[in-house]
C-alpha cells in the first residue's frame, strides 16, 4: 500500500550552520497513528514544518498522499491539517470566526455543519460566539485542533498536543484523536509525553541529532527491547554478592537488602528458575519477589543516550 | 486560483476594520478633518490663491493623498505583520495557497479599507471648503492606484518589520515628511528654483501632482509623468514582494 506520507533523503541546514535534518527517511502508513520521538532539538518539529510547509525544504523529497509538497504544494497541502505546539491564535476572533477562517484559506467552501459537528465533538459548541482571548489553555488548545480539522484533512500532525494541558483534557484529546483515526484521518504526533505514545501509538519513530534512529511498531519495539527485571526482597541483606553468582546478571541494592535479575524477553530460556536454584544452594533466601517489564519512556532514553 | 482562500483572508481583515473602526476610520478622519478647519477655513481664508485655486480647495488632495498613503502603508503593513507576531502566520502558509493569492487577499483588503477612508475624507472635505473635481473617474481611479501601491509598500513593511517600532518607522519618518514636501500645502511652483528641482526626486510629489489634476485639471507635473511614476513604484513593490516569496524572506527558515 502506498505510504500516506513519503519521505526520501530529507535533510534541512539552517542559515546559521546548524543541521537540524540529515537525511531522512520515512513511510507513514495510512490510518495509522505514528508518534514521532525524540529530545529537544531532535529535529521533530522541523520536519513536521518541512511536510507542512512552514519551513523551506533543504535537499531530498517529501509526497502527502503523492503530491510531492514543493512542485505540487496545493494538492499535498490540502490533505494537511497541522496543530503547531504553540499556542498561536487570533485573540480577538471569536471562535466560530477563527474556524470558519481556516476552512476557507484552506479552500473549502462554508459548511457551517461541519463546523458545528467539530466544535461540537471538542465540547466547543457552548463557546462558539466567545473571543478566543477569554478561553483557557486546554480550551485554546481544542479550538487549534478544530482549526486543523475546519478543511477535512487526511493527514493531522499533532505537534507537542499534550504540552500544558492537564490531565483529564489529554484524556480527552487522546480519544478524540483515536476517533479520528477510526475515521480514517492519519495521526502523526510528536510527544514528550512517553506514556502518551505508549497509549496511543501504532508506531513509534525515534528521532535524535537530525537522524532517524529507529521506526517500529510499538508492540514489537517494547517486545525487541523492553526488558523484564526480577526483584528478590531477601530474608537477610547481602554485605556483598558470593562470587560464585558474579556471571549471573545480578545487581544487589545499596542497602543489600534487594537482588535484581534483568533478563532477556526474546529469549525462550529466561534462566530464573536456575538462578532461584543457585540461590537456594548458597543459602540466599527471599521473602518476597515481583517482576516488572521496561516501559517505552527506558527504552527511548536508552536509545538516545546511544552513542552514533 | 483558490478564491475560498481569498475570500477568508479578505473576510477576515475587513472584519477587523469594522470592530476598530474608531482607530481604522474615524481617527484618520477626525485628524484631516482638523487639518481643513485650521489650514482650509481658518488660515486659509486670509492666504491668496494657487493657481486660482482657494487655498482651502488647493489642500483637499494633498490631505487625502497624505491620509491614504499613511493608512494603505499601516494597514497593510498591520495586516501581515499582525499573524507574523502572534504567530498564527504558521497557518497560512501551510494552506494550500499561492503567494498571489496571500498578497490578493492582504492588500486587497487594506486597499479596499483606504479607497473607503479616502471617500470618507472627500466627503468630509466638502462640509468645511467648497471645491469641484474636473475628472471623477480618474480620481477614483488614481484613489484605487495609490491605495494599491502603498499596501503593496505596506505589505513589504510589515513582512520587513520585526517589531512594532520599526512599524512605525516608514509612515512616520518616511512617507508623512515627503507628504508635507511634496505639495501637499503649496504648489512646487511656488518654492526657490533649487527647491523645486529637489522636489522631483521626492516619489509623493508625483501622486499629490496627479491627484490635484483629477481635481483642478491643474499640476506641477503631468499627469502622465504621475502615473508612470506611481506604477514604477508599484512594480518596485511587486518585485519586493516577489523576492519576499521566492527566498521566504522573514517568512520561512
Amino acid at each position: 500500500m502506498q505510504p500516506i506520507i513519503s519521505v526520501r533523503g530529507l535533510s534541512k541546514t539552517y542559515a546559521g550552520g546548524f543541521q537540524a535534518l540529515k537525511s531522512i527517511d520515512l513511510d507513514i502508513r495510512k490510518g495509522e497513528i505514528f508518534a514521532l520521538l525524540g529530545p529537544n532539538g531532535a529535529g521533530k518539529t522541523t520536519l513536521i514544518s518541512i511536510i507542512c510547509g512552514i519551513v523551506n525544504p533543504g535537499s531530498g523529497q517529501v509526497l502527502a498522499d503523492g503530491h510531492d509538497i514543493v512542485a505540487d504544494y496545493r494538492a499535498a497541502r490540502g490533505k494537511i491539517g497541522l496543530v503547531p505546539q504553540e499556542l498561536s491564535t487570533d485573540a480577538f476572533e471569536s471562535v466560530w470566526d477563527t474556524v470558519k477562517f481556516s476552512r476557507g484559506l484552506f479552500g473549502k467552501p462554508p459548511n457551517p455543519a461541519y463546523i458545528e459537528k467539530i466544535l461540537r465533538q471538542l465540547s466547543l459548541w457552548d463557546k462558539k460566539a466567545e473571543k478566543i482571548m477569554a478561553l483557557s489553555g486546554g480550551m485554546k488548545r481544542r479550538v487549534m485542533i478544530a482549526k486543523a480539522l475546519s478543511h477535512e484533512p487526511q493527514i493531522l500532525f499533532l505537534d507537542e498536543p499534550s504540552a500544558g494541558v492537564d490531565v483529564e483534557l489529554r484524556r480527552d484529546m487522546w480519544q478524540m484523536v483515536r476517533g479520528l483515526r477510526d475515521s480514517g484521518v492519519t495521526i502523526i504526533l510528536t510527544t514528550h509525553y512517553i506514556e502518551e505514545a505508549e497509549e496511543m501509538a501504532d508506531r513509534i519513530g525515534v528521532i535524535s541529532a537530525g537522524q532517524l534512529i529507529l521506526v517500529e511498531d510499538k508492540d514489537v519495539l517494547m517486545r525487541k527491547l523492553g526488558k523484564k527485571q526480577l526483584t528478590l526482597h531477601l530474608q537477610e541483606p547481602l554485605t556483598a554478592l558470593p562470587k560464585e553468582l558474579a556471571d549471573e546478571p545480578l545487581e544487589l541494592s545499596a542497602d543489600g537488602a534487594e537482588l535484581v535479575y534483568t533478563f532477556d524477553t526474546q529469549s525462550q530460556e529466561t534462566g530464573i528458575a536456575e538462578l532461584l536454584r543457585r540461590l537456594a544452594k548458597h543459602g540466599i533466601d527471599f521473602k518476597d519477589l515481583q517482576t516488572s517489564q521496561s516501559s517505552l519512556e527506558e527504552i527511548f532514553v536508552s536509545l538516545v543516550r546511544t552513542p552514533r | 486560483m483558490n478564491l475560498h482562500a481569498i475570500r477568508a483572508i479578505y473576510h477576515f481583515e475587513l472584519a477587523r476594520t469594522w470592530r476598530t473602526v474608531l482607530q481604522s476610520i474615524a481617527s484618520p478622519v477626525i485628524t484631516t478633518s482638523l487639518y481643513f478647519i485650521v489650514f482650509g477655513s481658518a488660515i486659509g481664508s486670509r492666504m491668496t490663491q494657487i493657481d486660482g485655486i482657494s487655498y482651502g480647495a488647493f489642500i483637499v488632495p494633498g490631505l487625502i493623498m497624505l491620509a491614504i498613503l499613511t493608512e494603505s502603508i499601516s494597514n497593510a503593513s498591520f495586516g501581515i505583520y499582525m499573524p507574523k507576531w502572534s504567530g498564527t502566520i504558521y497557518e497560512v502558509l501551510s494552506a494550500p495557497i499561492s503567494p498571489v493569492e496571500i498578497v490578493i487577499g492582504y492588500v486587497g483588503a487594506a486597499a479596499t479599507k483606504s479607497v473607503i477612508l479616502g471617500l470618507i475624507i472627500l466627503a468630509t472635505a466638502r462640509l468645511f471648503v467648497p471645491f469641484t473635481i474636473a475628472h471623477p473617474f480618474v480620481m477614483i481611479a488614481f484613489l484605487a492606484l495609490t491605495a494599491v501601491t502603498f499596501c503593496l509598500f505596506g505589505f513589504v513593511i510589515g513582512i520587513w518589520a520585526d517589531g512594532w517600532e520599526k512599524m512605525q518607522i516608514v509612515p512616520m519618518m518616511i512617507v508623512t515628511p515627503l507628504t508635507f514636501l511634496g505639495g501637499s500645502f503649496y504648489s512646487i511652483s511656488m518654492l526657490p528654483p533649487i527647491w523645486q528641482k529637489i522636489t522631483l526626486f521626492n516619489p509623493v510629489g508625483y501622486l499629490v501632482s496627479g491627484f490635484r489634476w483629477a481635481f483642478y485639471d491643474k499640476s506641477d507635473v503631468s499627469v502622465g509623468v504621475s502615473l508612470a511614476a506611481t506604477f514604477g513604484f508599484m512594480l518596485l513593490c511587486l518585485a519586493a514582494i516577489t523576492w519576499i516569496f521566492k527566498t521566504g524572506y522573514k517568512l520561512k527558515t
